[in-house]
């Protein structure tokens, strides 16, 4: 188990370089650099550009910028933002727990909902609510994020007025950010209006990230709940006269989670992605945003070392992952 | 567990237990700004978005009146320019309180002191501060200050003297700019003392009507009313920055209430703003410029007639039409209208493709010629759709047998290129800094910015427009520097180095509850004498 385990540990030495190249290599394939982009129409000395590129080590060859920036990370330091001149680590710290906020809640709300539909949809196979929640389902993965959180801002913050348009809590609260995640803030706060305001600017971005996400779950539970129910084991249980509800969750849908699960651990890249433009939508201050934003900027540090750290924290993931199979299944340690 | 407490809170939303939230008790206003600013030090920052955000908290020695491009006394009560031009004597106000925060309580007010320490920070190596932040001081060195300054000395507490190299009109609105806010020599030395001089810049203290209670990025900026404050006091509580990126989002925001001012509307939504009942929204032609610049260093555009028939050969109005829906008005000087010396006499070019060719076919191009066209690929102020600008002149110039080829590269590459003057028609445009028509007939038309990497991307040297806008810098008299630069205009008019496109309208919606707001032609949001009903 043990040289299991540093084997795997081992393999996320190359990937990391790999990534930190990779990131480094994209940003400065783009044209333009954060000197340049910082200086609109009134242009720049030629001496002026060199001084500033100097003093910034732009001038320096691509390996060399690339070996000083390694020997950062190496040390813990993912750099300053050109821009805001704050640490890497400190606008990350900042941000990170409302992507974390806003993606715990889309997944979750996509199980909630996807799982007992996907079930439904399997036991009433052929029905009415069967194809109309396919083709819900359908709909919903392929819909544009931007497009469908536009519209539901415009139903139900703009027509009904049922709930807020966009950020995290109304701007008459103000909450010490105490965790970072805006809920347990206002929890702390003692005010109760600010819980209230916090779920609420939730609702909408929940909704919209989760969508997709629960449209695939609510379809891969229906198929893998179809294979499962076809299985010699359910018609023995039915035969044995157990009724249909423990039939279907207890015996099949243990079963059919396996791959389910899968698929909602697959489901962190789309959260990911996703949460980009919903965060855009709903001005929503988490990681997606600042990335993009440092993209425009040029902003060097801020984008490898954000993407930097998104990856690792992949990486950790799929690591923990790895290894828990390993644990169960002491063919795959081999 | 955390997932079930988050599972059982997201639940709840869902089962609606939610109700209306908590009743606000201070005056408080929601300004939905477009965009996080860079951080707290305007000496520091290079956009609008970044200067809106200080606005509240600092002061400069002079500021624009309220509205206008005119001077006004902020921390300097008064001020005397002795004869030759070059020497500024300011006296400083004796009532201007620091604000202060966790780590700083003032035991001084405003005095000399801060404003030596806020421009040799900018101005000098040796300050200590001068590295803090990165000590990119790019405003300072745009408006060529380090070339300007000679000394600046303190007289006493309340009196400075700046002395220049050159004499310099324009640089008293120099001073009224973001970049010459003043800053605590105090606080300064206190977060020297802590060993983290960096917050400086993130943690403000100012002079003005607001203080800074806490910045979220991305998210939202909070100040309260300063009590402090040496100026009228002002009418909010609480004002609030809440970052809203979308225009579609701060439009919704602003319908259902939930900010009470939201700038910078998508041109097409103004139809329905403007039927809105509930909203208000006032407009004035912004401090811009958008051009087509001919470079004339290059042939055929070295030639003043090919120049003019390019003017003539474009329909404005269609251009106006087309791409600005309404937001525009056409140009005919390099400044806009609201600026003093702008020249009324000057009489645009009229669409005429018939005289255009004549035109070009007296300059030797009968049949026309090839060319570039470089569009922007963005979108700016003063250039909703660059693209779209350049297909309706590709067409238009077709007509008089001129091809015309459109060129694009990303932003940084492009201005790069066009201010090395790579391109033969390039578009570009101009947002003024300080309301002095010298901020725009210098670094967009000047023979300094004419050279490679210079801002004058018509390439355009003409020693008499030169002397002319240069001369009017340095005479105190507005009357007599309006007259040079009058003259000035005829010249550009006459040699043709851009065909100018218009001046565009700059729109601010607001809930019909805010009184007291007044658009700034500078561009800039301040809420100091703002009220709501």
């Amino acid at each position: 188990m043990i040289r299991f385990l540093l084997r795997r540990v081992a393999l996320i030495v190359p990937t990391f370089v790999g990534v930190t190249l990779l990131s480094f290599l994209l940003i400065h394939m783009v044209p333009g650099d954060p000197i340049e982009v910082r200086f609109g129409e009134r242009g720049i000395t030629p001496a002026r550009l060199a001084e500033l590129r100097h003093s910034a080590g732009l001038d320096l060859p691509l390996w060399q910028q690339f070996l000083g920036y390694e020997r950062q990370v190496v040390t813990g330091h993912l750099g300053d933002s050109v821009v805001t001149h704050q640490t890497v680590w400190s606008e990350f710290l900042t941000l990170f727990p409302a992507t974390i906020e806003l993606s715990v809640c889309a997944i979750v709300f996509a199980i909630v909902i996807g799982l007992p539909l996907g079930i439904v949809a399997a036991v009433r196979r052929g029905t009415a609510f069967d194809y109309g929640l396919m083709g819900v389902s359908v709909t919903g993965a392929s819909m544009p994020i931007f497009w469908w959180g536009l519209m539901m801002i415009l139903v139900f913050s703009i027509w009904l007025g049922w709930t807020p348009v966009s950020g995290r809590i109304s701007e008459q609260f103000y909450v010490e950010p105490w965790s970072g995640f805006m809920l347990i803030d206002a929890w702390f706060s003692d005010d109760p209006g600010a819980v209230r305001s916090a779920l609420s600017h939730l609702i909408l971005p929940t909704i919209v990230l989760g969508t997709i996400p629960l449209a695939t779950i609510a379809r891969m539970t229906r198929s893998a709940m179809l294979e499962v129910l076809g299985e010699d084991y359910i018609r023995t249980a039915r035969a044995k006269g157990l009724n249909g509800f423990r039939v279907v969750v207890v015996h099949a849908l243990r079963n059919a989670l396996i791959p389910v699960v899968t698929v909602i651990g697959l489901q962190v890249g789309t959260l990911l992605g996703g949460a980009i433009l919903t965060e855009t939508i709903f001005s929503w201050p988490g990681i997606g945003h600042w990335l993009i934003e440092s993209i425009q900027r040029r902003d060097y540090p801020v984008l490898q070392g954000g993407t930097l750290l998104v990856a690792s924290l992949v990486m950790l993931v799929n690591l923990g992952v790895d290894l828990t199979y390993g644990f169960l299944d002491p063919r795959i340690r081999r | 567990m955390k997932n079930w407490i988050v599972a059982v809170a997201c639940a709840a939303v869902v089962s609606g237990l939610l109700g209306a939230a908590g009743a606000a008790q201070a005056k408080t206003l929601v300004y939905c700004s477009e965009g996080s600013p860079e951080n707290f030090n305007p000496m520091i920052n290079t956009t609008g978005t970044s200067f809106d955000a200080n606005k509240p908290v600092y002061n400069q020695l002079l500021q624009f009146k309220l509205g206008t491009t005119e001077l006004e006394p902020a921390l300097a009560e008064k001020w005397d320019v002795e004869e030759d031009g070059k020497v500024f004597t300011f006296h400083l106000r004796k009532n201007a309180h620091w604000q202060s925060n966790k780590m700083f309580k003032p035991t001084r007010a405003f005095n000399a002191d801060d404003v030596i320490f806020s421009f040799e920070r900018q101005w000098k190596d040796s300050n200590p501060y001068h590295k803090i932040s990165g000590g990119g001081y790019d405003y300072f060195g745009d408006m060529s200050m380090p070339d300007l300054l000679d000394k600046i000395e303190k007289i006493d507490d309340y009196t400075v003297k700046f002395t220049l190299k050159t004499a310099s009109t324009p640089f008293l609105a120099d001073l009224a700019m973001d970049f010459s806010v003043i800053q605590s020599a105090e606080y300064a030395d206190a977060l020297t003392r802590l060993g983290k001089p960096e917050l400086i810049d993130q943690d403000p203290i100012g002079t003005g009507p607001f203080e800074l209670v806490a910045y979220q990025k991305d998210t939202t900026i909070r100040y309260k009313r300063f009590d402090g404050f040496w100026g009228p006091k002002p009418k909010l509580d609480v004002l609030v920055f809440s970052i809203t990126k979308d225009p579609a989002v701060r439009l919704a925001k602003l319908r259902a209430n939930e900010c009470q001012v939201a700038p910078y509307p998508s041109p097409a939504d103004l139809p329905s703003i403007k039927d809105d009942p509930k909203l208000q929204m006032q407009s004035q032609p912004g401090l811009n410029i958008g051009y087509l610049a001919l470079n004339t260093q290059k042939k055929p555009f070295d030639d003043v007639r090919v120049r003019r028939a390019i003017n003539m050969a474009i329909d404005k109005k269609a251009i106006l039409e087309a791409v600005y829906q309404g937001a525009g008005q056409p140009a005919k000087n390099l400044i806009p209208p609201t600026m003093w010396s702008y020249d009324e006499a000057v009489e645009d070019f009229k669409y005429d493709p018939a005289a255009a060719k004549a035109l070009l076919a007296e300059a030797g191009l009968p049949d026309g010629f090839e060319t570039d066209l470089w569009a922007m690929p963005v979108q700016r102020p003063y250039n909703p759709d660059a693209k779209r600008i350049a297909e309706l002149m590709q067409s238009d110039l077709a007509k008089i047998g001129v091809k015309a080829r459109i060129v694009s590269y990303e932003w940084g590459e492009y201005r790069k290129r066009a201010q090395q003057g790579e391109h033969q028609m390039a578009l570009l445009g101009w947002t003024g800094d300080n309301g002095d028509p010298d901020n725009f007939f210098v670094p967009l038309a000047g023979c300094a910015a004419a050279r490679p990497g210079g801002g004058n991307i018509a390439k355009w040297c003409d020693k008499e427009f030169d002397a002319l806008v240069n001369k009017a810098a340095t005479l105190p008299g507005q009357g007599e520097r309006a007259k040079l630069y009058q003259q000035a205009q005829t010249i550009m008019h006459t040699q043709a180095p851009f065909y100018l496109i218009a001046h565009s309208i700059v729109y601010v919606p607001m809930t019909k509850a805010v009184v007291g707001y007044k658009m700034s032609p500078l561009g800039d949001h301040r809420f100091d004498q703002v009220d709501l009903r």
